[in-house]
């Protein structure tokens, strides 16, 4: 998109996931959970990919879908310029290699019944025909790889702490040597101390190995230290997506306002002039979504357009986009204040609202 | 230290089997189990080599007596010496609660996971196990019993075809609780986040379930299976005793007890003495079970 010789990795294309909700004596379908709805997005090869949103938007959904985790309603996924989309899972298997996935629950992603050595080596043992002495030298590496005690080999996973087990997780994703990871919450439920280690360790790793991530956050100061780009998802859709500097100083869509306006500052002396936009109400259900634009039960510049036609992702700048209809030409009246919007008109329009 | 440190980083994985081991061995219940366990072995093994009595040999001058040294256990109605008859009757009261409880877990277990890993197959099978629930055992017994019993005996003799006939006859008949709780126990585990990470990896559904879901129901698992056994020694000897299972001279504990039953107020050691080993050997498997599933775990282990 906005380099043209970067090569892209994944290309996800109007991907859907909805998950049907059945009712009554005979199971019949009364309608969808659309968690993930038409959501179209490319990475390229080493970059970093944040994708952000308020719990239950359809992020780690989407991200699971993406490794065929799940069976997509509808769209195509593409890895390396293959479509996998509708692919068997057989067909697949030989394409696990390529595309790892690091969970958010250190705890429950690993079997708290194998040690570190089998966990570690099990995707050795499902994709290769290495010896014993083989596997081990390479758990070993891995263990070294992400600042693991060799000594640990033999442990299980509940005598290690949160920091650790996420570890064990990053050197099981990194087995295989994978070109694409899925990093799904993989600080959510760590402290903050810990945070920063497994960040960095994530973004040595990169360095060394050329990794291309899809991270899954909703921290948005992480998103903003480790993502190259940033797409902003609501309510099953990508609202914005953008460079992850053009993002932040100016972003667009009004939901991104809002949450960008969330983010606490450093700076006390900032942090007491910081004026946040409160968005007022709930996330409408994902198996009813607003008839127009997604956001526009909540967004404090709704217009009688927002709630007739969903708008779509437009190209507002050099790889950003953005699906909003303050953006459109034929509304340029408002787009135009928009773009260069300041955040204390935003929280009269919020609170009015 | 230095030096410590890297020769223990050298130390391979050891197999988990020995961490299983050194647990078990902190189990002191499961030890004194596995001891009485071995000593009933011993017994139904080696008892025959060294009291080298027909449990059949029918003495109708010696009948009723009490404990003695001809005698050690004393004798039946009919004048047949008890020990043999206890040492006879485990060989086959063991083996056919060992073979019972091990064909039932099998199929149980192959119900539960297949029917709680695969939602496929979930309704057919379970509709399956409720339709074995709802069958009168007794009825169904006699049935087996009416339509097998004389190909079986013809094809494997007498012994072996009742034996064949009543272990999968008392296995047919007591899987479903197993099915039932291993269902369970397979779907909360399959929803797991270890198992979407091994499915993420390219785990096939057959090495998921082997790997990861089998050893982590292998706890109820082991519960069912000690008190499966209790369960098929139980089963044979009504069996037995309504003359479907094994011919009336044919010493089990199980008949044993129902022989000596009506002498209890006179002979009382007639029943004791089968019933003994009887409860030991079913109170070591349970001892037993609960030390393993206990060394299994490696959150307890180490405790």
């Amino acid at each position: 998109m906005a380099d043209p010789v970067r090569k892209p990795l994944v290309e996800v294309d109007g991907l859907k996931m909805y998950f049907p909700i059945t009712a009554g004596l005979f199971r019949r379908k009364v309608g969808d959970v659309k968690a993930v709805d038409d959501v179209s997005f490319t990475i390229y090869e080493g970059e970093t990919l944040g994708l952000v949103g308020e719990s239950g938007c359809g992020k780690s959904t989407c991200g699971r879908a993406v490794l065929r985790l799940y069976d997509p309603t509808a769209g195509s996924i593409r890895i390396d310029g293959t479509n996998i989309a509708t692919m068997s899972q057989t067909m697949l298997r030989p394409m696990r290699p390529a595309m790892q996935m690091v969970f958010q629950d250190p705890q429950a992603c690993l079997n708290a019944r194998m040690t570190v050595a089998s966990i570690i080596s099990e995707p050795l043992d499902e994709h290769t025909k290495m010896s014993k002495a083989e596997k081990l030298a390479r758990v070993y590496e891995l263990m070294d790889a992400v600042g693991l005690n060799r000594d640990f080999a033999n442990r299980y996973p509940h005598e290690f702490s949160g920091g650790q087990r996420q570890r064990i997780g990053i050197a099981r994703a990194l087995a295989l040597n994978p070109k694409f990871i899925v990093c799904d919450e993989p600080i959510a439920a760590l402290d903050v101390s810990i945070q920063a280690q497994v960040v960095n360790l994530l973004e040595d790793l990169q360095e060394k190995l050329g990794l291309t991530y899809l991270f899954i956050s909703h921290d948005l100061s992480m998103v903003r230290h480790i993502c190259d780009r940033v797409a902003v998802m609501y309510l099953g859709r990508i609202v914005e997506i953008a460079p992850r500097d053009t993002l932040y100083q100016a972003p667009l869509h009004p939901y991104t306002q809002a949450l960008l306006s969330a983010v606490p500052e450093p700076d006390p002396d900032t942090e007491t002039t910081r004026q946040r936009i409160i968005l007022q109400g709930d996330v409408p259900s994902p198996s009813n979504p607003p008839k127009g634009c997604n956001f526009c039960t909540r967004c404090p510049k709704v217009m009688p357009i927002c709630r007739e036609i969903k708008p779509a992702l437009v190209e507002v700048g050099p790889g950003h986009r953005a699906a909003c209809h303050l953006l459109d030409n034929n509304t340029a009246a408002t787009a135009g204040p928009t773009g260069g919007n300041e955040a204390p008109e935003h929280i009269q329009q919020g609170e009015n609202a | 230290m230095t030096d410590a440190v890297t020769t223990t980083s050298a130390r391979p994985p050891r197999n988990q089997w020995w961490d299983v081991w050194d647990q078990f061995k902190t189990h002191k219940g499961a030890m004194f189990g596995t001891v009485v366990f071995f000593a009933v072995i011993a017994l139904i093994v080696l008892g025959p080599y060294i009291w080298a009595v027909d449990a059949k040999y029918i003495n109708i001058r010696a009948r009723d007596q009490g404990m003695s040294l001809t005698y050690p256990l004393g004798t039946d109605q009919l004048g047949r010496d008890m020990l043999a008859r206890v040492i006879a009757g485990g060989k086959t009261t063991l083996a056919v609660g060992l073979a019972a409880m091990a064909l039932s877990m099998l199929l149980g277990t192959l119900v539960g996971v297949l029917s709680g890993f695969f939602k496929r197959a979930d309704g057919a099978l379970m509709r399956l196990t409720d339709l074995f629930l709802a069958l009168p055992l007794l009825p169904l017994l006699l049935l087996m019993v009416m339509l097998f019993r004389e190909p079986l005996v013809m094809n494997f003799g007498p012994e072996m075809g009742i034996f064949i006939l009543i272990v999968v006859a008392i296995a047919v008949t007591s899987w479903m609780n197993t099915a039932r709780i291993v269902r369970g126990e397979v779907l909360t585990i399959k929803e797991r986040e270890f198992v979407l990470a091994a499915r993420s990896i390219g785990t096939p559904s057959r090495r998921i379930i082997t790997r990861h879901i089998l050893p982590s129901v292998m706890s109820p698992i082991m519960v069912s299976a000690t008190l499966g056994i209790a369960n098929a020694v139980i089963t044979e000897s009504a069996l037995s005793f309504l003359g479907l299972g094994f011919p009336p001279d044919f010493p089990t504990w199980g008949r044993l007890l129902q022989d000596g039953m009506p002498y209890i107020n006179l002979h009382p050691e007639r029943v004791l003495w089968p019933a003994l080993v009887l409860s030991a050997l079913v109170l070591s498997v349970n001892y037993i079970g609960d030390g393993l599933r206990d060394a299994l775990d490696p959150r307890i282990r180490g405790r």
